[in-house]
């Protein structure tokens, strides 16, 4: 019957920082770093002037007709 | 100040009149209100409650009171688990014991999203129009070859997962 609310407590905060590291850790190795990793790769070897070529070719670019 | 002019005027009707009137009954001594006298409970929190659980003890209970005040040696197990239960509505164990409700909430909460979902399948089938001509299937595929052509999301969306030498998507 002594120091429920302590001992309770104590559970509990050290549940809530575990859980909210976890997430935090989850979400930078699952989720932002693959995206930075994403990015880039992307741009590594990008190449503006090649992808304009391909757009103007597939006709999307309205000032810049396939011709 | 006009309120406090009022309130003299109603101020003599303030005391409700049956405790008037229970006042003058009992030689001056007026008999307290049921809901104003300690109640019972069974909380965690609260270990011993004001009052015990058994208000009025039969003739037996009383007797069993009588025999407390002597030495308690003298009671048996069942005497005591008795004076136990004058004193208390509910053991520590069965306050906390938990309940099946959740089988009762869930099994609702199941029963009311398959009836949702009945009325929405009846709705699509009998209440909705066709859906407009930009989802047919020709449409649709123009649409992504479009998408692609201008290298919409190249780096993790759309475009990512186009093979452009192979004309197909990515495996």
């Amino acid at each position: 019957m002594r120091g429920l609310l302590a001992r309770r407590m104590k559970f509990h905060l050290l549940g809530a920082f575990l859980v909210s590291m976890g997430c935090a850790t989850l979400y930078k190795f699952g989720i932002a770093e693959p995206r930075k990793q994403a990015y880039a790769d992307f741009y590594r070897n990008y190449d503006p002037m090649k992808d304009f070529e391909a757009m103007k070719a597939a006709g999307v670019l309205e000032s810049a007709p396939p011709k | 100040m006009l309120a406090s002019r009022v309130f003299s005027l109603v101020g003599r009707r303030s005391i409700s009149t049956s405790l008037c009137l229970g006042a003058h009954g009992h030689a001056g001594v007026v008999k307290a209100e049921e809901y104003t006298l300690p109640v019972y409970a069974d909380r965690r929190d609260v270990p011993l409650p004001e009052v015990a659980f058994v208000r009025e003890l039969s003739a037996q209970q009383r007797a069993l009171k009588e025999k407390e005040k002597a030495a308690w040696s003298a009671l048996s197990v069942e005497e005591k688990v008795e004076l136990y239960r004058i004193k208390f509505n509910e053991t520590y164990a069965e306050m906390n014991k938990g309940t099946n409700e959740w089988k009762t909430i869930l099994g609702g909460v199941l029963f009311f999203l398959g009836l949702t979902g009945v009325i929405l399948i009846w709705q699509k089938n009998f209440m909705y129009g066709p859906v407009p001509h930009t989802f047919t299937d020709e449409w649709v595929s123009a649409q992504t070859k479009r998408m692609l052509d201008m290298r919409v999301n190249p780096v993790q969306g759309i475009t990512a997962q186009w093979d452009f030498d192979k004309n197909e998507w990515k495996k």
